[in-house]
């Protein structure tokens, strides 16, 4: 090492002649007059609070097709924000195009191609290419995660807007003006379900002629569990949000978004007041002030939907109590885990939080904060009115309650199959039609990208949480479960969830941020080095802030325990 | 109050504080965790990203970040298991897999690398990354992102801690990296160069660039470090002088009572000026030929065009022999010295003891003159007391906050840190400046109002507060007088009123009258905004007004703050360095105080005030004062209306300077000695709350330049006075025996512990950082409230000079520039002397940024570049006066304050005009 100081007092010293640079402006970026009125009257009277930021990132990236540097220059302005503060927020979510200063904006028309597993099994990759190929330059074609049509692979998307069964002939007619789909043909609105004796559970709940706690006990009772994944009973967590001081929050997790799971799509896309009358049900009996529903980006036709009918539900008098917001993601998976959502519907980057504290006590904005999937919440309706006993009845011995698989992968019919809890993968397969032509089944996903795989060997586990799947090192989770048969290579597979969390990964503690990537490239050695592959599951899964990098490693752990011949460097079919 | 608990710590039972982390409980009982993402600094929250520190919980399903997770009774910890070790140990080679290897490290003995050999990890187990390239943009740090490890802890750094807002965490998963604003090169964003960020990098991913080699390697490492106080203003922060060979190499922050560790881009980046090339080194003596005239500009490098080199003896024989000539023949009052807050407690001491007992005259004064007089008059008149009732640092408590004529961003950036932070936590703030400036927004509310009518806002929010009796009527009754002549003088002042004055809608301004009133406790600063206007020192008699009138002085998170400018302003002026007071704010008229002081210096004493800074110009253009004696002062730069300051220089008969540069002001000088830099000396300075710190010498004299105690001493001895001081702790004893307010402050004692708050009750006590809560040191122990009359401002805008022409600093340069356009780093941060504009004028004049503009007033025009500013309102022009080739001072008026002499710096009538194209 030099450690001459002559070295440095050269650099040191120094010229009042020396090079003069004016600066004739303060540092840094200024605000450009032009873009800020362009700001000021998109956002027109929306509020200018720091959790509306990502509103307004999606304000101005719907109005002009990318966000430019001038324009959040100005945003950040205008809601009093730093600079950094909006970049790094804007750079986080993979839904905003982002345009410096110089850069020529990218082309608006955007088609997305599935790439995660289900998709990939039924032929996305190919996809991908041939529309790049068909579409030229005319598109952007990208690739993206998981769009929640994994029973309609291989999807597609024009912007955000799902084309089941994608082709480049079906795409190209979307392009050309065709409707891209059919998801909201039988859904049933406000006046339909009303109708049909909906929201009566919550009027007598808000007129006093059914009790809180009566509600509270019956839930207690049902074996209402976090269907989100985590499987949390519901009605001990209403209890512990109600026991916090107020003001207390609801955040609803419509931020559906693990690979291989559909089944919230499904109910809001054909019964979406059912999951309403849960949120205010949830209001009544926990005391909650304010709701926020957080719903993927990715579900546009449910965005405008569910604005509709909240604001049906509002026209008639049933929300008079409890303030509720319709916010949109941005292309995260991460902010499907709850603390992550809260933070982005603070308007910040979707980072997992450390617990304790548990949302439950110190949640969105600080405030003890209550969080509820959508199929959960979906439920309660039924539950308070037909009884708990109705409910847990609809589950197998030892597995009460219902549970919705989404079922996708190598199968003929996938699709939500509505089955007992703790029912095994053979059944779903039954369920639905068997296995595709000429496929033999070999292995399945219990529970998406995350909840590990098994055997075929292993098909009759009981797929449910807890039990002889957790003791597989597997979980249920969301209830994805993907089909995987002969013709699909388990290394392949087990890279392309992966190549997902990697993507996925919010980035914030090493273990997955780097583990994930670090994990990609030895699997992709044709003889996978085992040792260090252990290594690295173990610190990932010891160490990782929350579910996504400790999940993370199950693939590598499931592929080496139950294929270890796929990657061993021998050839394989 | 607090219950202490047990838990098991690898083994062994341990006893924990409620709310301690694993990683300090650990550490308490002599385990260092490894960490790299957690700082065990104040200001800086733990985040537990890293995964470096993670340790195994009994019954917990996986590991926990031991730096983030709270013990709780009865925990079973271990730290030391097989799980956790391979947990960490794998963490590290995650992370030392992407990073150049340790031999081409840009800081080898970072925090990663240590701690990486620490748990034996294996620094190339996993494939690396690709490495992003170097940012070499700013001119003081070294961006290095290939060492980065997105820890955050810059981010923290710069948003939680200095609240700056530069840095941020961008992309995400594998493509999280550190960005400024938007992904921008360091130095093209709005960084402001505070190295917070530096200090905190645990990689050397954010390095100095004077320690490191062409190949961005830590290349220069100290030999020795010294812990000192930072130069420049008055927060006095504590540093650190990383020393090599006798040359500082770079500054690290000091957990010291007001920065906490942090410093701004001056204390850490500014240090150099102390060995540049055009440093004094030998005394300097005025050649024969070389006539003294006003227009006179001496090159610092050509200075032997005008000085003759000379010996020590020779120097200040000559410079003694002149000033006593001018003593003998036209008595006392025609000698002046000026002194300066850049020295120290002592050096200020003995300035004025020279003036007063040497030269036998109270013409002493010092740039506090043009800087925070008029408030002290306004305090001295109604609460009997100078100084700050409370330390800045107390805005952390308060409820709300009032920053008024002031950009403490810009010249109290450490402090600005904490009313940042404050306003973060979620106390009010109100920012009242004419000018925009980066409080704005952070504030609660910001108001804008126009130039010089402080007084006509002051008083609507003071009949406000009357008016809708928001006042604090039990303080209004039993600690202060005057309530019924302040609500009879502000009677005809409500907002209403007041809004077409001051430009401000009426209901704004009592929404800030009445945040303010409503505040449980409140805390006001102020700056030069306030004190540099003909009604200076009406604006702070309004603001005691209304923290007196709203219960707000006495209590801990309420006060007056008056943010003292230079390092040693609060000092020099306690020290006696001003013409009306000796040692303590004791009337230098009173003959008693004056029978005390001739008693202890043994020699008779002026008994009439003497002249002030812009008086004492006058007086020399006149002809009255033909001699002047100048410390570290540089009134050819500093003072308003620079033409006939500079003629008055010109005058002089003998003028000695004692300086580290030939400034603008030596360049008149008959004798030049060469002093002592603030890094070269041990002495005490007091910062803006009244705390007496300790600086130390860091590094030697260059050349022959000698201590400034020194030099004062040579010619008080070749004045006659037998001074035998051998070192400045001398002078700090004969200091505390005339003056009460450094009791029980002894010098030891500051050594022992670098920083002691006065008044001190006690040996050993701690100072007092909140005064005045039972009475105020005034006759009758009351707080007066005296009303102020709305006077405009002294030369207002008209059909020839149209514009309002006001001044001050920048971030980067101190005062005239003489230390900080010689620091290469400040200097290339700011090196072109520019006029602030709207960009709406530029547009008006048909001005490009950087096109040259005119900007004249009565006094004199400049040259210079246009700087397009929207925090500049319409109609202003704002200069910085540090720029030699364009000094702001050849335009001001030297209008004065007719309490404080303070010069109306802040506001002149100008006329802004294109010249050429740049």
């Amino acid at each position: 090492m030099n450690n001459d100081a002559a070295v440095t007092l050269d650099r040191v010293s120094h010229r009042t002649d020396g090079r003069r640079a004016g600066r004739f402006k303060p540092k840094g970026r200024q605000v450009d007059p032009a873009a800020l009125a362009e700001v000021q009257a998109l956002l027109a009277e929306h509020p200018r609070q720091p959790d509306w930021l990502l509103e307004h990132l999606h304000r101005l990236h719907d109005r002009f097709g990318y966000l430019s540097a001038p324009h959040l220059a100005a945003l950040a302005h205008e809601m009093g924000l730093s600079q950094a503060e909006v970049w790094e927020v804007a750079s986080f979510y993979h839904h905003f195009t982002l345009v410096k200063e110089g850069e020529t904006p990218p082309n608006p028309l955007v088609v997305r191609v599935c790439d995660s597993l289900s998709c990939a099994l039924r032929g996305g990759d190919r996809l991908l290419q041939d529309l790049r190929q068909a579409l030229g330059n005319d598109v952007r074609v990208i690739a993206a995660p998981c769009m929640g049509a994994c029973h309609q692979a291989p999807v597609a998307a024009k912007g955000l807007e799902v084309i089941p069964q994608a082709d480049v002939v079906s795409v190209q007619d979307v392009l050309d003006g065709a409707l891209p789909n059919a998801y909201l043909d039988e859904v049933i609105r406000f006046d339909a379900y009303r109708a049909a004796g909906g929201y009566e559970t919550l009027q007598a709940l808000s007129q006093g002629s059914l009790a809180a706690d009566t509600v509270l006990a019956e839930l207690d009772k049902a074996a209402l569990r976090g269907l989100g994944g985590a499987g949390f009973p519901t009605g001990r967590k209403w209890g512990l949000v109600r026991q916090q001081p107020g003001p207390r929050y609801l955040a609803v997790n419509a931020d559906e978004g693990e690979p291989g799971t559909f089944k919230d799509r499904h109910y809001l896309s054909t019964d979406p007041h059912r999951m309403l009358e849960g949120i205010l049900i949830a209001t009544h009996v926990v005391g909650i002030s304010r709701v926020y529903i957080y719903l993927r980006d990715e579900y546009p036709e449910l965005h405008r939907l569910l604005a509709e009918e909240l604001a049906a539900v509002r026209f008639a008098g049933l929300a008079d109590h409890v303030e509720i917001e319709l916010r949109r993601g941005a292309g995260a998976y991460i902010c499907g885990e709850e603390s992550s959502m809260i933070e982005s519907i603070e308007g910040k980057r979707g980072l997992p939080r450390q617990r304790p504290p548990y949302v439950a006590e110190v949640g969105l904005f600080g405030r003890p904060t209550l969080v509820n999937n959508v199929e959960t919440l979906w439920w309660v309706r039924d539950i308070v009115a037909q009884g708990a006993d109705w409910f847990n009845d609809q589950g197998r011995p030892d597995h009460p309650g219902p549970r919705s698989y989404s079922v996708s992968g190598q199968v003929n019919r996938p699709g939500v199959v509505l089955a007992p809890a703790g029912t095994t993968v053979s059944t779903l397969i039954e369920r639905c039609g068997g296995m595709r032509p000429g496929h033999t089944f070999k292995a399945f996903l219990p529970g998406g990208a995350s909840g590990g795989i098994l055997p075929a060997e292993l098909a009759d586990v009981p797929l449910d949480f807890g039990g002889r799947l957790q003791q597989l090192g597997c979980f249920v989770g969301s209830h994805a479960v993907v089909v995987l048969s002969d013709q699909d290579d388990m290394g392949e597979v087990a890279r392309n969830l992966m190549r997902f969390f990697m993507h996925e990964s919010c980035g914030q503690c090493t273990p997955c941020r780097v583990g994930t990537e670090k994990a990609l490239h030895l699997m992709t050695a044709a003889q996978w080095d085992a040792p260090r592959l252990q290594d690295l599951c173990a610190v990932m899964a010891d160490a990782s802030i929350c579910g996504l990098g400790q999940a993370a490693p199950n693939p590598i752990l499931s592929v080496l325990r139950h294929f270890p011949d796929e990657v061993s460097g021998e050839a394989c079919v | 109050m607090s219950k202490h608990f047990n838990i098991e710590l690898d083994g062994r039972e341990v006893r924990c504080e409620p709310g301690e982390t694993l990683w300090r409980v650990a550490r308490r009982e002599g385990v260092e965790i490894p960490h790299l993402c957690y700082r065990d600094e104040p200001g800086y929250r733990s985040d537990g990203n890293c995964r470096a520190c993670m340790v195994e919980i009994e019954g917990e399903r996986v590991l926990a970040p031991s730096c983030h997770r709270e013990a709780q009774p009865g925990m079973r910890v271990r730290t030391d298991s097989e799980r956790a070790d391979r947990a960490r140990r794998s963490v590290f080679e995650l992370l030392l897999s992407d990073q150049p290897e340790r031999q081409d490290a840009h800081d080898p003995d970072s925090a990663l690398w240590r701690f990486g050999a620490t748990v034996g990890a294996q620094p190339d187990r996993f494939s690396a990354a690709d490495r992003p390239a170097p940012d070499s943009s700013h001119p003081a740090i070294a961006v290095n992102l290939d060492a980065c490890i997105q820890c955050g802890l810059c981010v923290r750094a710069c948003r939680e801690v200095q609240v700056n807002d530069v840095i941020g965490m961008a992309g995400r998963g594998a493509d999280a990296r550190i960005v400024f604003d938007f992904d921008d090169a360091m130095g093209e964003s709005t960084c402001v160069g505070c190295g917070e960020c530096v200090q905190a990098c645990p990689t050397g991913a954010l390095m100095p660039k004077t320690v490191l080699d062409e190949a961005q390697r830590l290349a220069v490492t100290p030999d020795r470090q010294v812990d000192s106080v930072c130069p420049y203003c008055g927060v006095g922060c504590q540093l650190t002088f990383n020393v090599r060979n006798d040359r500082i190499i770079s500054v690290q922050g000091r957990n010291g009572p007001a920065n906490h560790g942090r410093l701004c881009v001056k204390g850490r980046y500014g240090f150099d000026y102390i060995h540049h090339p055009q440093r004094l080194t030998t005394p300097l003596i005025r050649r024969e030929d070389a006539p003294k005239s006003a227009a006179l500009t001496t090159d610092p490098v050509q200075r032997l065009a005008d000085f003759r080199e000379a010996t020590w003896e020779e120097a200040l024989d000559r410079a003694a022999a002149g000033l006593l000539r001018i003593r003998e023949r036209h008595g006392p009052n025609a000698l002046a010295g000026f002194g300066s807050a850049k020295g120290t407690n002592e050096e200020a001491y003995l300035v004025q003891k020279l003036v007063r007992t040497g030269f036998g005259t109270n013409n002493v004064d010092h740039c506090t003159r043009l800087c925070h007089a008029s408030s002290v008059a306004a305090l001295l008149e109604n609460i009997g007391s100078g100084a700050v009732t409370a330390p800045f640092a107390e805005c952390a408590n308060a409820d709300a906050i009032i920053v008024i004529g002031a950009n403490p961003t810009v010249n109290h950036p450490v402090a600005a840190t904490f009313i940042k932070n404050a306003a973060k936590s979620g106390v009010k703030l109100y920012v009242l400046d004419p000018r925009g400036q980066a409080l704005d927004r952070h504030a609660t509310e910001a108001l804008h109002f126009r130039p010089g009518s402080d007084v006509a806002l002051l008083n609507a929010m003071i009949h406000t507060i009357i008016e809708e009796a928001l006042y604090d009527a039990d303080y209004v009754a039993t600690r202060t007088e005057g309530f019924e002549q302040l609500k009879a003088g502000t009677a005809a002042t409500g907002p209403e009123a007041m809004a077409p004055i001051c430009g401000i809608e009426a209901p704004r301004i009592r929404e800030v009258a009445r945040g303010f009133a409503r505040a449980r406790r409140g805390i006001i600063f102020w700056g030069m905004g306030i004190s540099q206007h003909v009604h200076g020192t009406d604006n702070a008699r309004c603001l005691i007004s209304l923290a007196l009138l709203t219960g707000n002085v006495g209590k801990p998170g309420t006060g007056l703050h008056p943010l003292r400018g230079q390092n040693n302003v609060q000092g020099a002026s306690d020290a006696g360095l001003i013409p009306m007071f000796f040692p303590d704010y004791r009337a230098v008229t009173d003959p008693q105080v004056r029978t005390e002081f001739e008693r202890q210096w043994g020699t008779s004493l002026d008994a009439e005030q003497g002249l002030t800074v812009v008086e004492i110009t006058e007086a020399a253009y006149e002809g009255r004062i033909k001699g002047m004696y100048v410390m570290g002062e540089n009134p050819a730069m500093s003072d308003p209306d620079q033409h006939h300051a500079r003629a008055a220089l010109a005058k002089l008969d003998h003028l000695v300077v004692q300086d580290l540069f030939l400034t603008e002001t030596a360049a008149f000088a008959d004798v030049v000695l060469p002093a002592s830099a603030f890094p070269e000396k041990d002495g005490t300075v007091t910062n803006t709350d009244r705390r007496v710190q300790m600086g130390r010498a860091a590094v030697p004299l260059p050349g022959d330049a000698r201590q400034d105690w020194w030099i004062i001493q040579q010619i008080a001895k070749r004045l006659g006075l037998d001074w035998q001081y051998r070192h400045p702790r001398d002078v700090y004893a004969e200091m505390g025996q005339v003056m009460r307010s450094l009791d029980h402050i002894p010098w030891d004692r500051l050594d022992e512990e670098s920083a002691v708050t006065y008044p001190c009750m006690a040996a050993g006590a701690q100072g007092q950082d909140v005064i005045f809560e039972y009475g105020f040191p005034t006759a009758n122990g009351l707080g007066r409230m005296t009303p102020a009359a709305i006077v405009p401002p002294d030369e207002r805008p008209d059909e020839a000079f149209p514009m309002v022409l006001t001044t001050g600093r920048l971030l980067e340069h101190w005062h005239t520039g003489s230390m900080t356009r010689r620091s290469q780093v400040l200097d290339r941060l700011e090196s072109v002397a520019e006029a602030h504009l709207n960009p709406d004028d530029l547009s008006a004049l048909g001005v490009k940024p950087g096109d040259t503009v005119q900007v004249a007033t009565r006094r004199g025009e400049v040259s210079l570049s246009a700087r397009s500013d929207a925090a500049v309102p319409t109609g202003m022009v704002f200069m910085p006066f540090c720029f030699t080739e364009a000094p702001a001072n050849l335009l001001t008026n030297p209008a004065l304050d007719p309490f404080g002499k303070i010069p109306e710096l802040k506001f002149c009538a100008a006329r802004v005009s294109v010249t050429a194209a740049a």
